[in-house]
């Protein structure tokens, strides 16, 4: 009643990223998806870098399912993460979103073909430039002290004082980091070639014990690294309301389109300066 | 005490390997300026691929940690 025959799974391209050539020695060191190897699909002067994926595991329907299941996506962000971070110290990279998967070589032939221009525009202005990312928290106890209340109303209304610049300090302490972090965007954004503001993460997510108030992405010539990270560093010493953290490099990630839309939702308004 | 955890100067090792945060990495990888965009996984908008992973991520973390003060 049942049969031997195993149902022939049908393959996909999950596309890791377009550079201009891929150096296919270099793709053979290189692991990808479910530990496979990858392969350059080349078309329209362009080279795009690809897994074979199972559709019955990356096609839409399963991916919806996968993506929703912590161990999966951990491990397809971190796999899908290597190709392009390999990718990335070879040349300029324009890194594909996760979870873009293609039919077949054709199809992903044809997309180099027609995105030619925009690709090959965005290699042009990634190449040679990485991207850092800077995060902020809120330091606890850094509001700057108002005057302690004096004289007055005797020890009833000091205590009332005292009980309500406690309560104020928290939410306080919040305005002061955020507009912190704004300043220090500002001046990041200046010394960068391009900047954009991710949106703070979820404390559960990040694990800090105390809110993000900037979580900045920058584009940052090659040349000009060692400056970019020392201006950090003198932000943070100018800013000690707010605690920065420097990671990086990055392949561009945030920096793939030209302009990248500023996100719909921030918890952190940009200073109006 | 303030302090800055800058990256160790990566600018002298490029190839120096370090842990990369899961956050950090899905900040990236979900949905930072499409310029591709996949023909199986078309009608996954972003908006999409964003909320089913959070959903993920925060059930498994909600899981793991005692839940916080409300907001």
């Amino acid at each position: 009643m049942s049969t031997t025959a195993e149902p022939a799974v049908t393959v996909g391209a999950w596309l890791h990223g377009v550079v201009s050539d891929a150096d296919d020695a270099v793709l053979a060191t290189v692991t990808g998806m479910d530990g496979g190897t990858v392969r350059a699909v080349r078309a329209a002067g362009l080279a795009a870098v690809v897994s074979a994926v199972p559709l019955d595991g990356y096609g839409e329907e399963a991916l919806r399912r996968n993506l929703a299941d912590l161990a999966w996506l951990e491990r397809a962000a971190r796999s899908h993460h290597a190709v392009v971070e390999a990718l990335s110290r070879t040349g300029p990279v324009v890194p594909a979103r996760l979870a873009t998967v293609h039919h077949d070589d054709t199809r992903v032939a044809a997309m180099l073909a027609e995105r030619r221009a925009d690709l090959a525009g965005a290699l042009d202005r990634l190449a040679g430039r990485g991207e850092w990312g800077v995060k902020g928290y809120v330091v606890p106890g850094a509001v700057p002290r108002t005057e302690e209340p004096t004289g007055g109303g005797g020890a009833g209304a000091a205590y009332l004082r005292r009980r309500r610049a406690q309560l104020t300090a928290r939410d306080e302490g919040q305005r002061i980091a955020a507009e912190a972090a704004a300043a220090v965007h500002v001046a990041l954004a200046r010394y960068a070639v391009e900047a954009r503001r991710h949106t703070p993460q979820d404390r559960r997510l990040s694990g800090a014990s105390t809110a993000m108030v900037l979580n900045g992405a920058y584009l940052v010539d090659a040349g000009t690294v060692d400056g970019f990270a020392a201006l950090v560093r003198e932000l943070a010493d100018r800013h000690p309301e707010v605690r920065l953290e420097l990671t990086g490099p990055w392949p561009p990630y945030s920096f793939v389109t030209e302009r990248p839309e500023e996100e719909a939702v921030h918890t952190v308004r940009e200073a109006a300066w | 005490m303030v302090t800055t955890q800058l990256a160790p100067s990566t600018a002298d090792d490029p190839l120096a390997y370090r842990p990369v945060a899961l956050v950090d990495l899905l900040d990236r990888v979900l949905g930072t300026g499409v310029v591709i965009t996949g023909d199986i996984t078309l009608a996954i908008a972003d908006i999409d691929l964003v909320r089913i992973s959070l959903r993920a991520l925060v059930a498994s973390v909600g899981a793991l940690v005692p839940p916080e003060v409300a907001s």
